[in-house]
């Protein structure tokens, strides 16, 4: 896979009174993601090459992929591959890209949401509502302690769009 | 090809009354909108006039919709750089939905030309300004951030 031929679709940048280790830190590990994700545990090799994984709270693995660059506390790409079946297959990988910068006395967060296709405005969705509410709480729980308890659904467009793309959601 | 427009979403663990007010208040974007007093009374048909550091009008509009404490719409219209002083007035709508302790602020700046140089503007200023007020809502503290960070 060469990332190369990706390009990105969603975009979304947020400013964080933070450090950038430790903003690093919330975005590749379970202690903190699981308090910003839905309970979602983060487990990443953080390597190039190295196994990149979101598990549900209920143990299965929701998210899988490898991580294609590892520069901490600065840069982080990764495939993002939701385990719905024929997914992969049929939309291709999702590539993300996390790049972290020091902005004064903040850190600005610029995450990347990229595929090597065009990806219809239905399912884009998805990430468009997914990623504000998970760096919102990101951001809440590095200022504050306390993470946001935003409840998230995938968004109906997007499962109604994958469904008629013979792509089995759950539920 | 998508529409050129600008849209960011940001939840804050505030009320919508507050956010409100945070949206309307010189006193309040100060502090999280690079030192920009927003001036208006905020009624339908009234003028709007971004004002920095008390001298400089950057930007100035009309007000289109202002159903407090649920949408927010304004005209926008770019004054004080030479090339994009002529570009077509814009329009921001702010949509506020209260989900229990914390409220979803949508952003949506839209009605662009194409190739708009208002809009690669835009684009960089919202994350910062509306993540300045997330901080300012919920710790009290502004955000720093420089313009050159943008």
């Amino acid at each position: 896979m060469d990332i190369a031929n990706f390009k990105p679709a969603i975009v979304y940048t947020i400013y964080i009174a933070s450090t950038p280790e430790r903003v690093w830190q919330a975005l590749t590990t379970a202690e903190f993601s699981r308090q910003y994700f839905s309970g979602f545990a983060i487990e990443a090799e953080l390597k190039v090459g190295g196994a990149f994984i979101a598990r549900a709270p209920d143990g299965s693995v929701h998210i899988s992929g490898e991580v294609f660059e590892c520069d901490p506390p600065r840069k982080l790409t990764i495939t993002w591959n939701v385990n719905w079946p024929a997914l992969v297959e049929k939309l291709g990988p999702t590539l993300v890209t996390y790049e972290i910068e020091q902005a004064g006395a903040a850190v600005k967060l610029t995450m990347l949401q990229s595929h090597d296709r065009d990806i219809s405005d239905d399912i884009l969705e998805g990430g468009r509502q997914g990623w504000p509410a998970i760096l919102s709480s990101l951001k809440s729980v590095l200022e504050t302690g306390k993470p946001l308890a935003i409840k998230m659904q995938p968004p109906q467009r997007m499962l109604a769009a994958l469904n008629a793309m013979g792509i089995a959601t759950p539920g | 090809m998508s529409k050129p427009e600008f849209v960011y979403v940001t939840y804050i663990e505030t009320t919508a009354e507050k956010l409100w007010e945070a949206l309307t208040s010189s006193e309040f974007s100060k502090l999280y909108w690079f030192d920009t007093e927003l001036r208006s009374d905020w009624k339908v048909g009234s003028p709007l006039a971004l004002v920095m550091n008390g001298t400089t009008t950057t930007d100035t509009g009309k007000i289109l919709e202002a159903d407090r404490p649920r949408r927010l719409s304004y005209t926008f219209k770019h004054e004080l750089r030479e090339e994009m002083r002529n570009e077509q007035p814009s329009k921001v709508i702010f949509n506020l939905e209260p989900h229990g302790k914390f409220v979803k602020l949508t952003l949506t700046h839209e009605g662009f030309a194409e190739g708009s140089k208002v809009l690669d503007g835009i684009s960089r200023g919202w994350p910062a300004i509306l993540s300045g007020l997330k901080s300012l809502l919920e710790t009290g503290k502004p955000l720093v951030i420089p313009p050159t960070c943008l």
